[in-house]
């Protein structure tokens, strides 16, 4: 019995997190299967060969899975696993969408967003957006599940696994794909940026948000968040809120800057390694996770650092 | 067209909820209980569809005790027709079981669609819905921001990392909502007195042959490791001074 681990991709390249959902699948000290669903997979199977500790790479390509559906996904991993015991993936927008799918028609029950894998089918999993660790034991004998990548490490480059192609079974057809927006920038993404600026609702207005993150993060090379108040207030978009209901992330640094620190928020953040607020409001929950607090008025403090910054 | 939105009663978002002493599972005995916020969004969907006269009929059903007839009357306030309470002794079912229970329930009420939140803040497990899907066999457009229904089709808006996605999911569907979906509407006193008298619908879960048992055993809970207190610096120099000698950021 192998493992079988989804392959998020965008067309030409692996998502980083592949490469630390397979530390997580070599914990069961069993083979590993990356399969790979698309249109013209190539590259990104050849890419995927290469991580160590897979064995095999199953590419499964037809024109219908250009933007693989959820629908189809599913079949396509329902008609592998009977060869797998355990199926999984990092968790993102893309596997929370298709492996609950896979569970139920395969009728096991799917760990969602695992922090550690413990022996004999035991996992640690976050529950009540963080604040609460729930150890698990799943007594089925097929396991589904996603994993919170940041808590393993990207497993390195130099094997050469082969590589298989599989049949793509009929399409689903009754869910058609229109298109997407992916906002596009120069700046690293949110899950995989090494320094994160959010903001918070105090900056008090589109603009303000804007004019004064921006200059800090193009001179760090961050990726900006937003809290979810900032998010429902309409200072940023949806797409780069850090929360329980946004992106989880956990950079080197992230810094925090009017940010009041509700649990939704910290939840998404309180993993990075360090963590810096900025803050008016020397009371605000945010000091509590900061490991550098500086109360002071965003509106002067925030330029005045962006200034200071040498790093190009 | 019939909706049929599903409702988890689960632990009030604001509180902080804490670990039993024994560290079985948390202790949520006299906490304040509410509508899963996700939800709610999807019960606010609903009743913008059927104002706008894309939808007839709306049915909440929520599946558990006794105690779960509050948050079906916060449904029926907030204006659906009809409130069905699958009645279970098993407080602590699993999003399979969850799954399995309503599609029993689907089966009986025919809907066109189902909506339901795309997570419940409690178990943060993100499954129902696709599960659902599943189990019927029918299409599923999940996380969704935005809805619309044309042709017999639900066109949606999808929020994915990096981004959104349009797809559209023939009828009938399970569609999950985020929480941008919509802001659900503020209940006003007179109709949450009004939703007291209407009645509750009661269905024991027995009576719908499925099997709900867990497949996850939770061993424990426990605290999440506490980061190292921080501190306070004075000044912007201050501050890039511990980074760039504390940390050793090349800032």
């Amino acid at each position: 019995m192998s493992v079988l681990l989804l392959a998020e991709h965008h067309g030409q390249k692996l998502a980083p997190s592949v490469y630390r959902a397979v530390t997580a699948a070599a914990s069961w000290q069993m083979p590993i299967h990356i399969v790979v669903i698309g249109n013209d997979t190539a590259a990104v199977a050849a890419e995927a060969a290469q991580i160590n500790g897979v064995d095999r790479v199953v590419r499964v390509d037809a024109g219908h899975l250009e933007h693989p559906l959820a629908e189809d996904a599913a079949q396509i991993l329902v008609e592998l696993a009977p060869a797998y015991r355990v199926i999984l993936g990092a968790h993102s927008t893309f596997t929370r969408n298709i492996l609950p799918r896979v569970a139920a028609l395969l009728d096991v029950a799917m760990v969602s967003d695992v922090l550690a894998i413990q022996p004999d089918n035991t996992y640690v999993r976050a529950i009540y957006a963080g604040s609460v660790l729930s150890v698990v034991q799943s007594s089925d004998a097929l396991q589904v599940l996603t994993i919170h990548g940041n808590r393993f490490k990207p497993a390195t480059n130099g094997a050469a696994a082969e590589i298989i192609t599989s049949a793509a079974p009929a399409p689903f057809g009754k869910t058609r794909w229109i298109g997407e927006n992916r906002a596009s920038s120069d700046r690293p993404s949110l899950n995989s940026a090494k320094i994160v600026v959010s903001g918070g609702r105090s900056l008090g207005s589109a603009e303000k948000f804007q004019a004064v993150l921006e200059p800090l993060a193009e001179k760090l090379g961050a990726a900006l968040g937003a809290t979810r108040a900032a998010v429902d207030a309409g200072y940023a978009p949806n797409d780069i809120q850090v929360g329980q209901t946004g992106t989880m992330v956990a950079p080197e640094l992230y810094i925090a800057v009017g940010v009041s620190g509700a649990v939704q928020h910290t939840a998404g953040m309180k993993d990075s390694r360090i963590i810096v607020a900025i803050n008016h409001d020397p009371d605000a929950p945010i000091f509590k996770v900061a490991d550098y607090g500086l109360v002071a008025d965003l509106f002067e403090t925030v330029p005045k650092l962006a200034a200071s910054i040498t790093k190009q | 067209m019939k909706a049929l939105v599903a409702i988890k009663r689960v632990v009030d978002y604001n509180v902080q909820v804490r670990i039993k002493p024994d560290g079985s599972d948390v202790d949520i005995a006299n906490v304040k209980m509410g509508v899963n916020p996700f939800d709610e969004n999807a019960v606010e969907e609903a009743l913008r569809l059927k104002e706008r006269g894309l939808v007839t009929e709306i049915v909440a059903v929520s599946l558990g005790t006794a105690a779960n007839q509050d948050v079906l009357r916060h449904a029926l306030a907030m204006g659906v027709d009809r409130a069905l309470l699958v009645e279970t002794d098993n407080a602590a079912l699993q999003p399979l079981g969850v799954a399995k229970l309503l599609k029993a329930v689907i089966q009986r009420e025919q809907p066109n669609f189902v909506l339901l939140g795309k997570q419940a803040i409690d178990g943060d497990n993100g499954q129902s819905g696709q599960m659902l899907a599943a189990l019927l066999g029918w299409g599923q457009g999940t996380f969704i921001s935005s809805l619309n229904i044309e042709n017999n089709e639900a066109i949606v808006t999808r929020e994915i990392d990096g981004g959104t996605e349009q797809i559209a999911v023939q009828l009938p569907a399970v569609l999950t909502a985020d929480l941008r979906l919509n802001d659900p509407r503020f209940v006003k006193l007179p109709n949450l007195m009004m939703a007291k008298k209407k009645p509750i619908e009661t269905l024991p879960a027995a009576e719908l042959g499925v099997d709900t048992a867990p497949r996850l055993r939770q061993i424990k809970v426990e605290d999440p490791p506490v980061r190292k207190p921080g501190i306070k610096v004075g000044s912007v120099e201050e501050l890039l001074e511990k980074l760039r000698n504390e940390q050793g950021l090349p800032l």
